[in-house]
């Protein structure tokens, strides 16, 4: 029998215009904090960052349950990442939300610092879990899933992929093993930006169709417009919605890589890159601009 | 419909009844929930193979079934463990520690999170299955990545009491063990303690320093020798890392030979760890190691194996007579 898909869907209450605003406001935030932090680091994945903005702002400032300054708490919400070299981006929404102490930010990856290119559980308080090694985060989300199962908690556990990672067999493995133990708690996030390091992922090892193999291993798809803050965060409201869902969601967010500066969406060489102070002022006033701050 | 008719004709979901060495694993699990601990446990399709069936059908509610798929298996371990759980898993160690190395490394050890990782049909004690199926470098490997304790209990009372202590042990663990098939060296009641080796007798002449499924055949050999007149020790290195430095040293203090007995490869296991202390602490006594010489074992029965690579009692027993024999007539230290 197949399992249920959402038996209940609790009604979702519409973002308000003020809401839309402060989420766009997020993201920016993210973007240019991404920036402000590879400067000093001198090299970094901007682009990385800037195809998952949107979808960090709806998590951290919308889906989430959260507690201020309790990066510990057992009912939270878990997110993990598989695409770990996007943390650079993560760590300015952590400290924002006192997890740590947001100075902690100004010395990235300076020797000693808790702050690597990838996120470090055991050094970054508010990271659920480590990575680097692309493959593991859905296991470990399965995992934390199963747990909340076990100890009667009803968390949601988020996992951000990356495209390029659909190629690592134990994403797969990890996608069965969801689906045969209905973990509805469980939900994947794609961040289908079409690059990785040696080019197209289409071209590297294509994993087109994308939505229909999820279909097949038995999760409900969701396809999003991975910019609009606005629909990705009302799709995670839905999800939330959705209380007695037996079926692991992926979401598929359609993104572009380094969204907001135009040249970097256009070369795949900025997978990992610096940008030069006169340049940097360029790509952040670029980046506000296409933000909405004049 | 048809039937066996011989009663001794076997498959395999009826190998806990051929083997109840498989129950120990699931027994120390039951008395851990039975005592209110909160865990889970989980394996790759080999539930028959480990005895889990039992533990599996007393709390299907805390056993989970991930088939064939040991990496999704050892990483999603380490995502319960951050929930308050703490989670068993188990396999053949071959896959264990070698197919999931890294996921051993990230999300378990480097991650400290308090895993138990369970390999069993360890060394060569899958006989005929060969190479693929066989773990002669599990405890090189385990050793080397940081955080993680290595033991390898010597039979199923041993094991039960491990797993037992475990729940109190804050460290990742990788448990090294065999097929439930080794005869018990300690009563039911064994209780254990990580770390620190147990001296089963003290000698001389040699002492005989072995690990997980050697320390039956070790002790036997050690009787045969010692009823020929020489003074024999042996210790029981059930702790791999951290190892017990102070039992090695003590008995480099007094002894004129040390051999090291593992089923594995004698690159890096038992035989190297002991080696490591001895060289740290310029202990300059005799060390042979004695294992698999760095090969790839032949296929056979398992005790066929035990036999050819002499880690059977009469094999460790020629071992020690060579050895000793070889170094007679050369300067020999005078200790006690």
């Amino acid at each position: 029998m197949p399992a249920a898909n959402f038996a209940v869907r609790d009604p979702v209450t519409p973002l308000t215009p003020e809401q839309i605003a402060r989420l766009k406001e997020r993201a920016l935030f993210v973007r240019l904090e991404t920036v402000r932090l590879i400067s000093i680091a001198k090299v970094g994945h901007y682009t990385s960052v800037f195809s998952c903005a949107e979808i960090f702002s709806a998590l951290y400032y919308d889906a989430m349950r959260l507690k201020r300054g309790e990066p510990k708490w057992p009912g939270r919400d878990r997110f993990l990442m598989g695409k770990g070299h996007a943390a650079v981006g993560l760590y300015p929404l952590l400290a924002d939300w006192d997890f740590f102490d947001k100075a902690w930010l100004d010395d990235y990856t300076r020797l000693g610092s808790p702050l690597g290119d990838h996120p470090d559980m055991r050094k970054v308080p508010g990271v659920d879990f480590s990575s680097g090694s692309i493959g593991h985060a859905l296991s470990g989300g399965l995992g934390m899933a199963l747990g909340a199962r076990l100890r009667g908690n009803a968390f949601d556990v988020y996992v951000l992929l990356g495209d390029g990672e659909m190629q690592e067999g134990q994403v797969w493995e990890a996608a069965l093993a969801a689906a045969h133990h209905k973990t509805g708690n469980l939900i994947a996030i794609v961040d289908r930006n079409g690059y990785q390091l040696d080019g197209k992922v289409d071209d590297v090892v294509g994993i087109e169709p994308l939505a229909d193999k999820w279909r097949a291993f038995g999760w409900d798809v969701r396809e999003v417009d991975g910019h609009d803050v606005a629909a990705v965060a009302t799709l995670f409201r839905e999800l939330k919605a959705e209380t007695a869902r037996e079926r692991p969601v992926c979401v598929i967010a359609l993104t572009a890589k380094g969204k907001g500066v135009e040249y970097m969406e256009t070369e795949p060489g900025w997978h990992l890159g610096w940008l030069a102070p006169e340049d940097e002022v360029l790509a952040i006033e670029e980046i506000k601009a296409n933000g909405g701050v004049q | 419909m048809s039937a066996p008719l011989n009663p001794k004709t076997w498959q395999y979901r009826q190998l806990n009844a051929i083997n109840p060495g498989l129950d120990y694993l699931s027994e120390g699990l039951l008395d851990l929930v039975a005592e209110g601990h909160p865990i889970a446990v989980g394996t790759a399709d080999l539930q028959y193979s480990n005895g889990l069936n039992r533990f599996a059908e007393r709390h299907p509610d805390l056993f989970i079934q991930f088939g064939i798929a040991e990496q999704n298996m050892v990483s999603a371990a380490a995502g319960i463990a951050t929930t308050g759980t703490m989670p068993f898993v188990a396999t053949f160690a071959s896959f264990l520690a070698l197919l999931c190395c890294e996921q051993i490394r990230m999300d378990v050890a480097y991650s400290a999170l308090p895993v138990r990782l369970i390999g069993h049909h360890t060394g060569i004690s899958l006989g005929f299955y060969g190479t693929s199926h066989h773990a002669t470098e599990d405890i090189a490997i385990m050793r080397s990545i940081a955080d993680l304790t290595v033991v390898a209990p010597a039979d199923g009372p041993q094991l039960a009491a491990a797993i037992r202590a475990s729940i109190h042990h804050p460290q990742p663990i990788y448990f090294r063990i065999g097929r439930g098939q080794e005869p018990a060296v300690y009563p039911n009641d064994v209780t254990f303690e990580f770390g620190k080796a147990i001296v089963h007798a003290v000698g001389r002449d040699v002492t005989l320093i072995a690990t997980g499924s050697m320390l039956h055949p070790t002790l036997e050999a050690a009787k045969a020798l010692t009823e020929s007149g020489l003074a024999v020790g042996v210790i029981d290195m059930h702790t791999l890392k951290p190892i017990d430095r102070e039992a090695i040293l003590n008995a480099a203090a007094g002894t004129n030979l040390l051999i090291t007995v593992e089923e594995h490869n004698v690159l890096g296991g038992l035989g190297g760890g002991v080696a490591e202390v001895l060289a740290d602490e310029g202990a300059g006594v005799r060390l042979v190691r004695h294992g698999i010489h760095d090969e790839y074992s032949l296929i056979a029965p398992p005790t066929h194996l035990y036999k050819h690579y002499r880690l059977d009692a009469a094999g460790i027993e020629a071992v020690t007579r060579e050895a000793l024999a070889n170094i007679s007539g050369k300067e020999q230290r005078h200790v006690g």
